[in-house]
């Protein structure tokens, strides 16, 4: 114990590693787990809330939804949802112990971007064209 | 950090591992494997409804096959992201702020739970 220095990094040490795709896609699942969990969990209990609480409540809710943040925010989470279970998957498989070599741990973290970006342009190419 | 007191034995007692930390991440793993399924059904489902307003909404959820996913997949995504929460609270928060974030996120989890799976089943049971 004495010898332990006092101040000990900590995980996942965002400052001492190299910015590449797997980094930034670790960090990410943590930035959008914890946004979702905060900013999706508020908003999902609102909306069911909202639409318990009768027709002027739930008014609200879609006034909010429907406005220029309610769509931003609304992107986002959507993406977040993308990104988070992409790379949740991704993680899965890494929990089996597979893919984890530099080169398929790049390949896979970049796999989770090309999935969520694309897939949020569809979602809201849906949602707004149809 | 700590004044050596006691018995070698009282020294370590209460120091190392809490042995709940694999049920933790079997936990969370497990849920995500939900929340993947759930979420699949929940945000095809939101697409497909033609509009959105509140009479809409309310005869979808009022159905059976849509409340009772509906419920489990609130109980399933608020115990993951409370474990979740967890894990990023205890990398970065120590001592007192880590106790409270903890509590804070696990009354937040609760709380959100609560509200939703009440007002599904309040739509759901036609009040």
């Amino acid at each position: 114990m004495a010898t332990r220095p006092q101040v000990r990094p900590l995980s996942p040490h965002l400052s001492i590693w190299r910015w590449r795709v797997h980094a930034i896609t670790s960090i990410t699942h943590r930035i959008t787990g914890n946004g979702m969990a905060i900013v999706g969990g508020a908003l999902f209990t609102w909306w069911l809330v909202a639409a318990a609480s009768g027709p002027d409540a739930y008014m609200t809710f879609l006034a909010v939804a429907r406005g220029p943040i309610g769509v931003i925010v609304g992107i986002g989470l959507t993406w977040a949802i993308f990104q988070h279970a992409a790379s949740g998957v991704r993680h899965l498989g890494m929990d089996t112990g597979a893919g984890l070599s530099i080169e398929r741990s790049k390949l896979s973290a970049t796999l989770t971007w090309i999935f969520s970006i694309p897939a949020t342009a569809a979602f809201w190419l849906f949602v707004l064209l149809r | 950090m700590f004044v050596k007191r006691g018995t070698p034995l009282g020294q370590v007692r209460g120091l190392g591992s809490a042995k709940e930390g694999a049920h933790h991440w079997w936990m969370q793993r497990l849920t995500a494997v939900g929340n993947l399924l759930l979420f699949t059904w929940f945000l095809a489902s939101i697409l497909t409804l033609p509009v959105l307003d509140h009479f809409t909404m309310i005869e979808w959820l009022r159905q059976p096959f849509v409340a009772v996913p509906m419920v489990l997949l609130t109980l399933n995504v608020f115990w993951h992201l409370r474990l979740g929460m967890q894990v990023m609270i205890e990398d970065y928060a120590a001592g007192g702020t880590r106790v409270t974030l903890l509590l804070l996120s696990t009354a937040f989890a609760i709380i959100c739970a609560a509200l939703s799976v009440f007002s599904i089943l309040t739509i759901a049971f036609g009040a």
